[in-house]
């Protein structure tokens, strides 16, 4: 799996140069890529190297900063990409993707309702497992409840 | 001068053909959808932060609760992203057995289905055949772990017991009646005339647009895209059989329904081949006594009964997960619903919904 990323990784530096690098992790499978940068590559990633489906949004929080997880997969092969984007702790914003991905539709609503992230743009962005007047967001570490 | 005017409605949160406590707001022209809104989360547990608190044995018997009509598969997927995490290899006769019993799962799940969707368009004879015969599937899951629901059945590193010696004798059994049972289903709800003209035409999910709302499992392959995990990306050792991913290309509820049955004897044959291929052996790999999976993260997808199930695991090195994730594949599907419900009948939405196949511990985990 890793050349399939680095060779994706070599094809949008040509376009987007350093805001996207490859993500050392143990999955081989990761890129990281700035949010200003976010929604192009995601249209890249659809297109030009065909992932069509969207199989994970989240976000995780690490003490230092947030990371919001995407993977896109292949429907006819065994590609795939996880595109990791970094957030800085106190305002963890980034771009939605509901344009290139219907699916993140719900799946951003869930991660900024349970985990508190931001997506930007989304058309509606508003609490879709917790109840409308819940505080906080539950999947924060210092949430207590 | 005569004027119309658009009304909402509710549908659930308590209403039958929600399967369970789903809302949704309708927008109705007279008895046309112009619109419906999600409401989704009333029986939302936090299993994602409850796992966090938990060790990764204890959270097993959380992902029963999600899909609980299909538990087993919900089982494997969290105990394989686990393994996976761990480079963990399971022994022989532990993965049959998983085989079997994941396959016995989809098989109950797909009965139920079958057995609802007649009952949502009030065909209430084809529910009880379906009902008749899933109960023998029950029964047999009940003699393995004796739970009928949430089995907790799978370890970390195989299974916790082997098949009991009156398991075989009534999986045979079953195994043999199967073609007939299939046989009773297609003649008594397929075959229905009424069912038929209720649904087919109705709903048609695109194949494009089906692949833009990430709706994958038999509501995919309904649309024309021949992707099933089990085939393109074998996971334990499902490349070891032989079967047909089914293909079908309206995209129609008619199609999402049929497709089904035609999945359930998919998975009859997978387990006629797995009882005949299983060896003797041990069930469980050797181990550690507490389990600390490595600094990292695993993602893993299994071809659940609703579609593509993925657990995603964050390790911080200790013995609680650090994150878990659960991609439901019901919670996806879930959204397309008000995208092919446009333009229906109400009574059409029910079967709209009926033929997307959620649940509702899945949904709002």
């Amino acid at each position: 799996m890793a050349d399939f990323r680095d060779k994706v990784v070599e094809e949008l530096q040509k376009k987007f140069a350093d805001k996207v690098e490859a993500f050392e992790d143990n999955t081989n499978e990761s890129i990281l890529v700035q949010p200003v940068a976010l929604v192009d590559v995601m249209k890249e990633l659809r297109d030009k190297f065909e992932l069509p489906l969207l199989m994970l949004l989240t976000g995780v929080e690490y003490p230092e900063e947030f990371l919001a997880v995407y993977q896109v997969t292949s429907a006819s092969n065994t590609n795939r990409v996880n595109v990791k984007v970094k957030l800085p702790k106190h305002k963890p914003e980034v771009p939605s993707i509901v344009s290139v991905y219907p699916a993140a539709n719900v799946q951003e609503r869930e991660t900024w309702d349970l985990m508190g992230i931001t997506y930007k743009g989304h058309p509606n962005l508003v609490r879709i497992l917790c109840p409308d007047d819940f505080e906080g967001h539950p999947l924060r570490k210092d949430f207590k409840g | 001068m005569i004027k119309t005017q658009e009304i909402s409605i509710n549908m659930g949160p308590q209403h039958p053909s929600t399967h369970g406590v789903f809302r949704c707001v309708l927008q109705l022209d007279g008895e046309t959808v112009t619109n419906i809104t999600n409401h989704t989360g009333y029986l939302h547990r936090g299993t994602e932060k409850l796992a966090e608190a938990r060790t990764y044995t204890q959270v097993i018997p959380y992902t029963d609760r999600l899909d609980y009509i299909g538990a087993m598969l919900n089982n494997t997927g969290y105990v394989q992203t686990v393994e996976k995490l761990m480079g963990l290899e399971i022994p022989e006769r532990a993965e049959y057995i998983r085989i079997i019993l994941q396959e016995l799962s989809r098989i109950a799940n797909h009965m139920l289905f079958v057995g609802c969707y007649a009952l949502d368009m009030a065909g209430f004879t084809g529910w009880m055949y379906t009902f008749r015969d899933r109960e023998r599937v029950l029964d047999m899951l009940e003699m393995v772990c004796g739970s009928r629901m949430t089995f907790s059945f799978m370890r970390i590193g195989g299974v916790p017991e082997d098949l009991p010696e009156e398991f075989f004798p009534a999986l045979r059994s079953f195994l043999d009646d199967f073609p007939k049972m299939i046989e009773e289903y297609n003649g008594l709800i397929t075959g229905n005339e009424i069912l038929q003209a209720r649904s087919k035409g109705i709903g048609v999910l695109s194949k494009e647009m089906a692949l833009a709302y990430g709706v994958t499992g038999p509501n995919l392959r309904a649309s024309g895209v021949n992707y099933d995990v089990r085939k393109a990306e074998p996971y334990g050792i499902y490349d070891r059989f032989e079967f047909d991913v089914p293909v079908l290309e309206n995209g129609d509820c008619f199609d999402r329904y049929y497709i089904r049955v035609l999945e359930m004897e998919q998975s009859a044959r997978i387990i006629r081949q797995a009882l005949e291929q299983i060896p003797e052996g041990p069930i469980m790999a050797k181990v550690p006594k507490v389990i600390k999976p490595p600094v990292g993260e695993a993602y893993h997808l299994v071809e659940g009964t609703k579609g593509l199930l993925g657990y995603y695991i964050v390790s911080d090195g200790s013995t609680k997960p650090y994150r878990l994730h659960i991609h439901s594949p019901s919670f996806v599907n879930l959204g397309v619903f008000p995208e092919i419900s446009k333009g229906h009948n109400i009574q059409d939405t029910v079967l709209i919904l009926a033929s997307i196949d959620i649940v509702l511990g899945e949904v709002d985990r």
